[in-house]
């Protein structure tokens, strides 16, 4: 899957969690800098990642996410 | 499948693509908002749906919205893991029972505080009824394996700390508790022995969850059997080590929307909100194929025939409803004296007329019959379950009647069953002799009673289907289909004269007759050939409908009316001036006994065995369409 595609997926997924039709991502983007991006939400995420990607996580792989960007590597790396 | 079922509360109406817009409307205005709310909520909502509409109604009771005519409940929520996503899915799934809930929940694993301190968030709440949610994870089940006292001791421990909690509620807040008991894990240390040897989680738990339960039992505090729902959807799948690792969430989260319509349904049982009663319908519902095409030998409810099982397993289960007082009628396109032929004479039936208190087969929209229904026996309709095998039939009556319960059913009657009772329908916290008796209160004399007024829009509900209509001359293709039609058809039959395929395909070149084969298709689907008409030349410039049937699925949406059109318009290309219509009576096709007179023929002859003739001025007919797009497949040339 392309990194393109899985920013269009991810861009929707976040939307709809933090219901801000607004976002859009970039590499470089944290939690810091979305309104409402707490560690739960972030469970959401990852949650919601893992059902639309049908791939799954390990907890200490949701850890070490820093950015989008990387969060999006490591959904290239479980699709391909 | 069987765990997507459960999982994907596939007995709901799937949610609209538009549901955040949706979301975002119900606070646009405060008309209504109490019923558009829980029409919104009884779609099946997964996770993050359940969780926006939880944020929707927690900014209405923000901006003073009125939840009329919900009914308020206060919950509060102990427990030993992450309940941050139980407590918004337990706000939006309550409502789809029409219940106003507000939650509080107490910190993370701070149950025997909370119960205990008469000042706590929850007993200050004053709560209508407290859940008690805890895992087996946070709970001291350790013993060691194969010493019966240690793990006696054990045992007597772990449930300890739950009835301290449950009293301490009962002390401080006086609420009733909700008691679940424990989903063990998927994994097993010994293999098949843990069930057997003492000390095992495996058995520890077993014997927690008996004893969870008979301290229930006879008090006001009800069981959430939570170790039920988990086995019957996998504790492989209930588990999710990962999720709980990462964040302490005591299941799946997959399973969110599962378990929070379970704690609603317990809910709105202890609000006096089950349902009471089961409306049937018959054909391919109660038994496989039509009673009024197929006949008594040819309906599948035989033993030893898959179908005919799977529809037999269906009325042992409605039966059994009735055994604990679930009131049951029908609610059928039939002819009445047809209808409960199967009842009187099929030696395979197990459920007979003495089982429902209302009867009604009829050629009435089933709104309007299951509003009757409900009047008759003095239950509201939201006491009311509506089962039909028809997508038409179901969202007809979501539409009209939203109160009635209609889950969806799929194509395999196999699964009817087990999709009524995921449904939740019936659930209830206590079951007492008045519950037997209930039955024969409502007399189960299988009464046909009177319609009220019709009711709701059907005019807008046909048009939402958006039908498409396609006719054809009968050709190759159709053929087998006609025929079939032809030689099976007793209801909607005007004349039931039967054909061979070898006649049918004589007609396709005779220029003496006009044939037509009808297609239906609407959002449901393509239902395929429904209607056939022949029409036979005759002297004068007069047409003789020979043969006129329809399929008695798509009654009720004026097919017919359409079907003459395309027949009139035809007739007058050709130069017709007339048309003849014919009806005999075989005591199987009352159904149409009045459908010339309803489409403008003029009566012009009753014969002595019944059989009326009819016609039709073709160039002075006025006829009322119905709203579908209309296609014209191989007529000849020279007709356009």
């Amino acid at each position: 899957m392309l990194a393109t595609e899985i920013f269009e997926k991810l861009s929707l997924i976040f939307r709809d969690i933090f219901d801000d039709d607004a976002i859009v991502l970039k590499p470089e983007l944290t939690a810091a800098d979305v309104d409402g991006w707490d560690s739960l939400s972030h469970i959401r995420l990852v949650l919601a990642v893992e059902k639309t990607f049908h791939i799954s996580f390990s907890a200490s792989e949701v850890a070490r996410l820093k950015n989008v960007g990387e969060f999006v590597n490591l959904i290239g790396s479980k699709c391909s | 499948m069987s765990n997507s079922l459960y999982q994907n509360l596939a007995w709901l109406p799937k949610a609209p693509a538009d549901f955040a817009t949706r979301c975002r409307s119900l606070t646009q205005q405060k008309d209504n908002f109490g019923k558009r709310l829980q029409a919104l909520a009884s779609h099946a909502l997964e996770e993050n749906e359940l969780i926006r509409l939880a944020k929707t109604i927690g900014r209405a009771r923000e901006s003073g919205f009125s939840f009329a005519p919900m009914t308020s409940f206060r919950l509060g929520l102990i427990s030993n893991s992450t309940v941050d996503f139980i407590v918004p899915a337990l706000i939006a799934s309550m409502a789809r029972y029409g219940i106003a809930l507000e939650c509080v929940s107490a910190d993370y694993d701070q149950g025997i505080q909370e119960a205990l301190n008469p000042d706590s968030a929850i007993n200050r709440a004053n709560p209508d009824a407290v859940l008690i949610a805890l895992d087996y994870r946070g709970l001291p089940l350790r013993a060691k394996h194969g010493n019966p006292e240690e793990a006696e001791a054990t045992l007597r421990a772990a449930l300890g700390h739950v009835l301290t909690i449950r009293s301490g509620i009962k002390a401080n807040s006086k609420a009733a508790c909700i008691l679940q008991t424990l989903a063990p894990p998927a994994e097993s240390l010994f293999g098949s022995l843990d069930r057997v040897l003492s000390g095992t989680t495996s058995s520890l738990i077993d014997a927690l969850n008996l004893g969870i339960a008979n301290s229930a039992a006879g008090t006001e505090d009800v069981l959430f059997d939570v170790a039920r729902l988990a086995e019957t959807v996998g504790l492989a799948d209930w588990h999710s080590p990962a999720q709980w690792n990462m964040a302490k969430l005591p299941f799946s989260n997959s399973f969110l929307p599962l378990y929070a319509d379970y704690v609603s349904r317990i809910i709105a049982a202890l609000r006096g909100k089950s349902r009471r009663c089961l409306v049937l319908d018959l054909d391919n519902t109660l038994w496989g194929g039509v009673i009024g095409d197929d006949g008594l030998e040819g309906i599948q409810i035989a033993q030893g025939d898959a179908a005919g099982e799977a529809h037999l397993s269906l009325q042992r289960f409605a039966l059994a409803l009735r055994e604990r007082g679930i009131v049951l009628a029908v609610c059928s396109k039939n002819q009445d004296e047809v209808a409960r032929l199967p009842f009187r004479k099929h030696p395979e039936m197990i459920l007979r007329e003495n089982h429902f208190a209302v009867f009604q087969a009829n050629w009435n929209d089933k709104a309007t019959n299951i509003k009757a229904i409900a009047e008759e026996l003095s239950l509201g309709l939201e006491s009311l379950v509506f089962l039909d095998d028809n997508p038409v039939e179901r969202a007809l009556v979501r539409k009209l009647l939203p109160e009635v319960a209609v889950p969806e059913v799929p194509d395999d009657p196999s699964l009817f069953v087990r999709m009524l009772s995921a449904g939740g329908y019936f659930e209830s916290v206590l079951f007492s002799e008045e519950d037997v008796k209930r039955a024969d209160f409502y007399q189960d004399n299988a009464r046909r009673v009177a319609l009220g007024k019709e009711v709701g829009d059907l005019e807008s509900y046909l048009t939402s289907l958006k039908m498409e209509i396609t006719f054809q001359p009968f050709e190759e293709t159709g053929r087998a289909r006609i025929t079939q039609l032809i030689n099976k058809s007793n209801q909607f039959n005007l004349t039931t004269r039967r054909y061979t395929e070898a006649e049918v395909a004589r007609t396709e070149s005779d220029p003496n007759f006009f044939t037509l084969q009808v297609r239906l298709a609407d959002i449901f689907g393509d239902n395929g050939m429904i209607s056939v008409v022949i029409c036979a030349c005759r002297p004068e410039s007069a047409w003789e409908i020979d043969t006129w049937l329809m399929s008695c699925r798509v009654l009720g949406r004026r097919v017919e009316n359409m079907v003459l059109l395309e027949v009139v318009q035809h007739a007058r290309r050709r130069g017709i001036r007339k048309l003849k219509g014919r009806y005999i009576p075989t005591g199987r096709n009352n159904l149409v006994e009045h459908h010339y007179a309803k489409l403008g023929f003029t009566q012009t002859r009753q014969e002595d065995d019944g059989t009326t003739l009819w016609e039709l001025d073709v160039n002075g007919a006025s006829i009322e369409t119905a709203p579908m797009v209309v296609h014209n497949v191989g007529f000849a040339m020279e007709e356009a």
